[in-house]
């Protein structure tokens, strides 16, 4: 019996200590859920050729922040870049990987992806509560021609901590400065009206399933789900559809080689072409790091996906970043990051 | 047992003594597990206490007992107050057992009273099995079948009847959303329903068959029984079962966070968004940065064990003065 009990628990121990070595490269990260589609693809390729695999949370911004600081995992994702100040009292770097867009989307029946117009100041009064339905003057000076019910808006935002309610809140400040002294900027604000989703995905469901919905999404997600988008009027005032090259006509002009940390803010930019709601998305990482290999491995993955990724990106809609950037990112981390840690 | 040495002289056969000495270390060791057990709970609950207050101590030095009745929740200023997420709680779950309770004694009744005998065991295990679903699957239910379901065809027409009556119109206002404070009740009152049904029929079934013969043998009807002498006499029982349903409704997260609407708001209206203290936490624990945000998380879990033990204590009590009233009856 005891005899028996002693194997069995060898066993056990040999199979733990087996099966924690053949995990030991994984790669660890978490936060944007923006970004979660296009690092799920890098990850796909990269299993592909190198065999080593990335388990990536997406738990929202605020969440990849948290973690990142609890070192629980190798790099955060977030979506708000930090500013030199933050970066200096937690040990970070931080650096950009692509470019997406945050799209809103409505459910009204009788309504198609990309007939109605909004523009920013009417969004922020529709997010601030002041404008309660579909047929007010103000949406309808924007949409003379599209037959709007008279059905209650249902605002949805985001109720977790979200790099894309800080792209979102950071351009509904610019277009609307009510917002910027009530409400604010931030990856978590105080809402004045509306319902909240968890992740992009939440806002996107909850959207579908309540008639007269509106809320946020990044771009990947309206694909995906193929939900009623609208199109906008940016800040040169032409009414522009979602697409890739509007994500690109708003990050032509962004001058990332001298953004400090990369800090950039990417709404409502000038461009005939240019989408209002663009925002690039961003990793933290130690400069320090308690693991310098496991970090490694990590900016390995990054470099690989700067290098061989573009495709996917465009495959999944998401902007590739300029070489330009990528040769400063490149040098960023030789400048900043300890030597073993530098791919 | 050990056997009882009546007589010094009394020889104990060699083979015997070191069996009794066995049965004497393993009842030793029998009685250190169970007493390590015990406290290991004891222990545990002590650590979960003092960890709850510990983190909370931040936020109510902030804020002093006005945390409890502000229900601003900015995390841009960093100013919180519980009590919107104490309002969405308490008024789920309230109202979550007026719609369950009723209906789980009535079930425990026909399962008991009425049920033809054939299908006592089907329906007990079907209302047993409800239990057995997992609560994020009643969430998931419930926003993506119950909640348009119920803004398209239950909500307006809810809405147009209470439109002109004068308290009601404001409790039944609002545009229809589908979810909100009332869907999340509704699928709370699903959820604890088993709950109450199992509990109370197991303990009608406890009750004395003579009662109840005597009763009928002296000319009551069906409801006098049950309402005269079986209620009565199970009343602890049913109170208890009660009680554990609301302490599931009260702590209920996942179900809860798919159908509240996630709203920091205070709103008369029953067809309003809110949120209560677990979908908050669930939903920002894991994003909140700041040192306050965390403490005021922390703080309202602390508020929700407060309420869990208020509830309970005061049910309990209830109870004790209604034994006192009816006589002293032993549990």
């Amino acid at each position: 019996m005891n005899k028996w009990i002693n194997a069995c628990a060898g066993a056990g121990l040999g199979l733990a200590l087996s099966v924690s070595t053949a995990f030991a490269t994984d790669i660890t990260g978490a936060g944007s859920t923006f970004a979660y589609p296009i690092y799920a693809k890098w990850a796909e390729a990269y299993k592909k050729q190198t065999g080593i695999g990335l388990n990536y949370q997406s738990i929202g911004s605020g969440g990849g922040i948290a973690q990142i600081k609890a070192k629980t995992v190798e790099f955060g994702a977030s979506d708000m870049p930090l500013n030199a100040g933050a970066l200096e009292a937690a040990g970070f770097t931080q650096f950009p990987t692509c470019i997406g867009g945050v799209i809103p989307v409505v459910n009204l029946p009788g309504i198609k992806p990309g007939e109605l117009v909004l523009d920013g100041p009417v969004l922020a009064q529709i997010y601030l509560g002041k404008i309660t339905k579909w047929d007010d003057p103000a949406i309808k000076k924007l949409n003379p021609s599209v037959n709007l019910p008279s059905t209650a808006i249902a605002v949805v935002h985001r109720s977790d901590g979200s790099g894309t309610t800080y792209i979102w809140a950071n351009y509904l400040a610019k277009v609307s400065p009510q917002w910027a002294t009530q409400v604010g900027v931030a990856t978590s604000v105080e809402w004045p009206t509306g319902l909240g989703g968890k992740g992009n995905e939440g806002v996107a469901g909850t959207v579908k399933q309540t008639v007269g919905g509106i809320g946020y999404v990044e771009y990947a997600y309206v694909k995906q789900n193929s939900m009623t988008f609208t199109r906008m009027i940016n800040h040169d005032g032409a009414v522009v559809t979602p697409t890739v090259d509007a994500f690109q006509a708003a990050s032509a002009k962004a001058d990332w080689v001298h953004a400090v940390g990369f800090n950039l803010m990417l709404t409502n930019q000038g461009g005939a072409a240019s989408w209002p709601i663009a925002g690039a998305t961003f990793i933290l990482v130690y400069k320090n790091p308690s693991d310098a290999n496991a970090e490694k491995g990590a900016l390995s993955f990054f470099k690989w996906a700067f290098q061989n990724g573009d495709d996917i990106a465009k495959n999944v809609d998401y902007v590739p970043l300029p070489q330009a950037t990528k040769d400063a990112i490149f040098k960023s981390w030789k400048d900043n990051i300890v030597p073993a840690s530098v791919p | 047992m050990v056997d009882v040495v009546l007589d010094e002289a009394y020889e104990v056969d060699p083979a015997r003594g070191a069996a009794l000495k066995r049965f004497g270390r393993s009842d030793a060791r029998f009685r250190f597990l169970t007493r390590a057990a015990a406290l290991l709970v004891v222990i545990i609950f002590a650590g979960i206490m003092v960890s709850l207050v510990s983190g909370s101590i931040p936020a109510f030095k902030a804020f002093g007992w006005g945390f409890l009745t502000s229900s601003v929740w900015n995390p841009v200023t960093e100013k919180f107050g519980a009590f919107a997420a104490i309002y969405g709680t308490v008024v789920t779950s309230g109202l979550a057992m007026l719609l369950a309770v009723p209906l789980g004694i009535g079930i425990a009744i026909f399962l008991t009273e009425l049920c033809p005998r054939a299908l006592k065991r089907p329906m007990g295990i079907a209302i047993e099995l409800l239990a057995g679903v997992p609560s994020i699957i009643y969430g998931i239910w419930g926003l993506f079948v119950f909640a348009p379901y119920f803004q398209a065809n239950i909500q307006p027409g809810l809405i147009d009847f209470f439109a002109n009556i004068p308290v009601l119109q404001d409790i039944f206002a609002g545009p229809p959303y589908g979810i909100g404070i009332f869907t999340s009740a509704l699928i709370l009152s699903i959820m604890i329903l088993p709950f109450i049904s199992a509990v109370t029929r197991d303990v009608f079934e406890t009750v004395p068959p003579v009662l109840k013969e005597a009763a009928y043998g002296t000319g009551c009807t069906t409801w006098e029984v049950m309402w005269r002498i079986v209620l009565p006499f199970a009343r602890p029982g049913v109170v208890g079962g009660a009680m554990l349903a609301l302490g599931r409704a009260l702590g209920e997260t996942m179900a809860v966070t798919f159908v509240i609407g996630n709203a920091h708001h205070i709103n008369e209206s029953l067809f309003a968004a809110g949120t209560t203290i677990s979908a908050t936490i669930a939903n920002e624990f894991t994003e909140a940065l700041g040192d306050l945000y965390v403490s005021s998380l922390f703080a309202i879990g602390l508020i929700l064990f407060g309420i869990t033990f208020i509830v309970l204590a005061s049910a309990q009590l209830m109870l004790k003065s209604l034994e006192r009233r009816a006589g002293g009856k032993s549990s």
